[in-house]
């Protein structure tokens, strides 16, 4: 890149501004998680006993593998279901693609706990499903024992991360090394697994890590099926039952970061020293080939199949919103209204709190995202690439640790004027949601960025603009619609945040919906309520997603870019 | 631009902390530290601010954070009350030197409720409400399956219940604390071991959270779970299936209300203690979404059809009589041991009690595989240490977490001792499995 290394205080001032956000409310909480991991429970001296502890301890060897088993199951379901989804949209002509990949993302704006929950009513031992299996066979199936249950909603909830990255890869392919392959032959599946696939790969895995990644620090979902023995059940547990300076919570805490950023080393080994890039991206070339009747009908049934799958959280919640009593039947007892009646005579805040934090939360990122982006790419300020590690490190802390560390960190600074302890001020769930969101939207801003060429603010700035005003004028209108995908994706999952912000909320009047959801499930009367505030989540995050999705598209219309362009900003953003 | 943006960033910021939702105001408002639910604080306060005109602020905490919470704020306080279920939660409070004597003005509350005094006898806290602990079953499901209503903690060790009983851990829930305690000091130590894995032993699971319990028993996860009263009471009022009884033992403990040392606004601390135990307040308990049980004896009159009373059924909660201190002196040891034994080692302790179950079937008149089936069952059962190692105070010590000076020596850490219970655990639970397929092979 041909950057501009003209010495300039004020980018300066902006590079050491954001190192310093970064480092207060990223690394010194993480540190200070570190750091209680290598004291001495009872002198609090430096020392490894602890991780001694931790390996000798059989409950935590289990705990790691159950995590690691669960985490790669995860990851194998959720390739099976995104990649026939990405697959069949991008290289067939197919009724409904853009429905079928609007309606593939729709699993991820939903807090995998409330999931967990219309799972259990659907497809545990006396769910729905088996009820009638059991009425009809006389057996059931184990869909949700055990750490099944685990790997069955984490794989339905994280999917559409595969196939966000995966339908953006495929896109991009050039079309011509498809066609040669089919000139000389290759047809179908052999196609499919010679050509297309290794060609996606570098889509496929920064999907696959980032899934494994999630399902790897997951709280929520452990937790709600009863699943002890799992690492961030554990840590969550430790802390939370034995104490804050309990040592073997921060030990797991430790190891959940560290194997995190592991299997992204290891994802960005697998891809290293081969070269992916084609010639031509994407659009010409190959058109979309048509399918056969009875091939039509296979694909169809089978993406019918995979929506009915995904989607089955969504039908559970819903049914659980409008029915009356749920219990040890297929479906409920009957239905009514009340329980929206309910909701919203008491909910009110929880959904204006929720569009307060992942407004406020996802602004600050692309606002932190476009600026470490120019940063990188733009000029020659010492330590720019670390910004970028660091920022995207965030993605490898877990929404505890993050969490944990605030609360070590926070508790005894008092914001004057407010007077009362960071760590229980509203403002620090904001921060929290922005740390733990911003790798998205920093992806997403680093790729829009990449996509503008340097030239046009060398002739903009040859006709006399100052830099700040090519800035303004020229770069960030360019990149408005990577700047947008970036803001709906952490916007989208900030709202659905609860490991962090369960950690964090200190008064009812301050909690966000996912909190809010959570509590309403705690009491007998509220599972109703519950699941009807789930289903606002959903619409307001969908409804959030989709003015964006209509914003950006007009913006990219004009460049004629691909068709799916939340997928693509989204892919971009986790792309890497 | 970016500098723009920025000062943008920071001037919404600003704007927010402005339009920041009860801050501003927080000073005048009666600020209560509770580990109850929504339905609870909500309709309590709302009733309270409509009788009173003060404003209340509820901070949610589980038990043990709303402790954390108070100690560490202790130097600036900006609490005024703490209220919650469990009374050693008050009483370490009390301990630090948290709270401030009150002394009751509303007349009719008696001395005791079931052998428990229902205020702090020292004055500290006041308990507004009884909480007894027993099982909740779903309708449905019993009957889907055929299983009988179970009567006594020991039918539920039962093998026809393997499998359908649920219960939290005491780690994770308080109340679920008081149960294990309560069935440790009316049975023994050995016995009422015993009797929890022999129950544990027919575990479907063990939740998380004390509310997986009811949450499992209300959607039929599981037939049977082990809760506190209002848990049952509650889930039965919102119209599930599903029924609550109090085995015979049971200890009825006061879920309390104090305030707290340096409250900001201790008048209206004052007014809410008053409120709560008025004829009013304690109506209010019997809404259908709280139902628990009220300590004015006149308040059950209004109370529906079969509300248990235990003012007048005095079965409730009378065989067991509750020593506090006994429970605080081992509360973190009790924790562990049951995470240890029952939690964490659940499908070896499920495998080993199925094991013995069914040999037992088989057994019957067979001397040698009775006796060898019975060992099996005393390993099954067997605690690691025996009840006055767990009251031992220096043992205590490696299980409490706070940090000493670096001069205290302290031998021993906690991941220590559970790793070799857990060794002693998981052997004694395949050894008792052997057992049992040597028995099989006698005949």
């Amino acid at each position: 890149m041909n950057s501009v290394s003209r010495s300039h205080w004020g980018v300066n001032a902006l590079a050491l501004f954001i190192g310093l956000f970064l480092f207060v409310f990223l690394i010194v909480p993480v540190v200070k998680v570190v750091f209680v991991a290598f004291q001495d429970p009872n002198t609090g001296a430096l020392t490894l006993i602890n991780f001694v502890d931790f390996f000798n301890t059989t409950l935590f060897q289990e705990s790691f593998f159950n995590s690691l088993y669960v985490a790669s199951m995860s990851v194998l379901l959720a390739t099976i279901i995104s990649v026939p989804l990405a697959y069949f949209t991008t290289r067939f002509n197919f009724g409904g693609a853009v429905l079928i990949q609007t309606l593939g993302i729709v699993p991820l704006i939903m807090p995998p706990f409330v999931g967990a929950v219309a799972m259990l009513l659907l497809f545990g031992e006396n769910g729905s499903v088996n009820l009638l299996v059991d009425e009809w066979f006389g057996f059931t199936i184990p869909f949700m024992q055990g750490l099944n249950g685990v790997i069955l909603v984490e794989s339905i909830h994280y999917f559409p991360f595969i196939l966000i990255n995966l339908s953006a890869a495929l896109l991009n392919i050039d079309r011509s090394m498809e066609e040669s392959a089919q000139n000389l032959g290759a047809s179908g599946t052999r196609l499919f697994r010679r050509i297309v696939f290794p060609l996606a790969m570098p889509g496929y895995v920064a999907g696959a890590s980032l899934v494994f990644l999630k399902v790897f620090d997951d709280l929520g979902t452990p937790l709600l099926l009863n699943i002890n023995n799992m690492l961030a059940p554990q840590a969550f547990l430790r802390i939370s039952s034995i104490g804050i300076s309990d040592p073997m919570g921060y030990v797991i805490s430790v190891i959940l970061v560290a194997f995190s950023l592991f299997s992204l080393w290891v994802s960005f080994l697998a891809l290293k020293d081969k070269d992916y890039s084609t010639v031509q991206k994407g659009g010409g070339g190959l058109m979309k080939r048509d399918l056969r009747t009875w091939e039509k009908i296979g694909c169809y049934a089978v993406i019918i199949l995979i929506l009915v799958m995904v989607l089955s959280p969504h039908l559970g919640l819903g049914l659980l919103s409008f029915g009356t009593i749920w219990s040890y039947s297929v479906l409920p007892d009957a239905f009514t209204f009340a329980h929206y009646d309910n909701m919203f005579r008491t909910a009110g805040q929880y959904i204006s709190n929720t569009l307060l934090y992942a407004g406020l939360a996802a602004f600050i990122d692309i606002i932190l995202g476009t600026a470490i982006a120019y940063l990188v790419l733009r000029t020659g300020v010492v330590g720019r690439k670390w910004l970028d590690y660091i920022a995207m490190g965030a993605v490898a802390v877990p929404g505890v640790v993050l969490g944990i560390g605030y609360l070590r960190t926070f508790v005894e600074f008092n914001v004057p004027i407010v007077d009362k302890p960071l760590a229980s001020w509203w403002v620090i769930i904001v921060i929290a949601l922005a740390i733990r969101r911003l790798p998205y939207a920093l992806r997403a801003c680093m790729a829009a960025l990449q996509q503008v060429n340097v030239m046009l603010e060398e002739a903009a700035e040859t006709l006399g603009a100052t830099k700040s005003r090519t800035v303004r004028r020229v770069v960030v209108p360019l990149m408005t619609g990577g700047i947008l995908a970036g803001f709906v994706i952490s916007f989208a999952t900030a709202s659905v945040e609860l490991s962090a912000t369960i950690m964090l909320v200190n008064a009812e009047s301050d909690a966000p919906l996912a909190f809010g959801i959570y509590e309403f499930m705690q009491q007998a009367a509220g599972r109703g309520p519950g699941a009807a505030l789930g289903i606002v989540a959903v619409l307001i995050v969908g409804i959030a997603t989709y003015i964006s999705h209509r914003v950006i598209q007009r913006t990219e219309k004009r460049r004629n870019a691909g068709q799916i362009v939340v997928t693509e900003g989204a892919g971009a953003g986790a792309a890497k | 631009m970016i500098k723009v943006n920025l000062a943008l960033a920071g001037s919404v910021l600003a704007i927010g902390a402005i339009m920041a939702p009860m801050q501003a105001m927080a000073a005048e408002k009666l600020v209560i530290v509770t580990s109850y639910p929504t339905d609870t604080t909500i309709t309590v306060g709302k009733a309270f601010t409509k009788a009173t005109g003060i404003q209340v602020e509820m901070l949610r905490k589980k038990t043990t954070a709303g402790i954390k919470y108070l100690q560490a704020t202790a130097a600036n306080n900006t609490s005024d009350m703490f209220w919650a279920s469990a009374p050693d939660a008050f009483e370490v409070l009390k301990d630090d030197d948290l709270l401030v004597k009150y002394t009751v003005k509303v007349k009719g509350i008696p001395e005791k409720v079931g052998s428990f005094p229902i205020h702090d006898p020292e004055g500290y806290y006041k308990g507004f409400a009884a909480s007894g602990y027993g099982f909740m079953w779903n309708k449905r499901y019993l009957k889907a399956k055929k299983l009988p209503v179970p009567k006594s903690w020991a039918d539920l060790t039962k093998p026809i219940y393997h499998g359908h009983v649920g219960m939290s851990a005491p780690s994770r829930s308080g109340t679920t604390h008081l149960t294990v305690e309560t069935l440790l000091q009316g049975m023994g130590w050995e016995k009422g071991w015993a009797l929890m894995k022999g129950i544990a032993g027919n575990f479907k699971t063990v939740t998380a959270r004390s509310f997986g319990v009811p949450d499992g028993v209300n959607s039929g996860q599981f037939g049977i779970g082990i809760v506190i009263d209002f848990f049952g009471l509650s889930s039965k009022a919102s119209g599930f299936p599903v029924d609550f009884l109090y085995p015979k033992i049971t200890t009825l403990v006061p879920a309390n209300i104090a305030i707290v040392k340096n409250a900001p606004s201790p008048k209206k601390a004052a007014a809410f203690i008053e409120y709560l135990l008025s004829t009013e307040g304690q109506e209010i308990l019997l809404d259908p979404k709280i139902r628990r049980l009220p300590v004015n004896p006149m308040t059950y009159a209004k109370a529906p059809a079969g509300f248990p009373n235990p003012f007048k059924d005095k079965s409730i909660g009378a065989a067991v009589k509750f020593d506090l201190n006994l429970s605080k002196g081992r509360y973190n040891v009790i924790n562990s041991l049951f995470d240890v034994m029952i939690t964490y080692r659940l499908d070896d302790l499920r495998a080993a009690t199925k094991a013995i179950q069914a040999a037992e079937a088989k057994a019957k008149g067979n001397a040698g595989a009775m006796k060898l089936i019975a060992q099996a069952k005393a390993l099954v059962s067997k605690v690691p240490i025996n009840a006055g190692k767990a009251s031992e105070k220096s043992f205590n010590g490696i299980f409490k977490k706070k940090r000493k000076k670096a001069s205290v020596k302290v031998t021993g850490r906690q991941a220590e001792f559970e790793q070799a219970w857990d060794t002693e655990i998981k052997a004694n639970y395949a050894k008792a499995k052997e057992l049992v397929n040597k028995a099989n092979s006698m005949y």
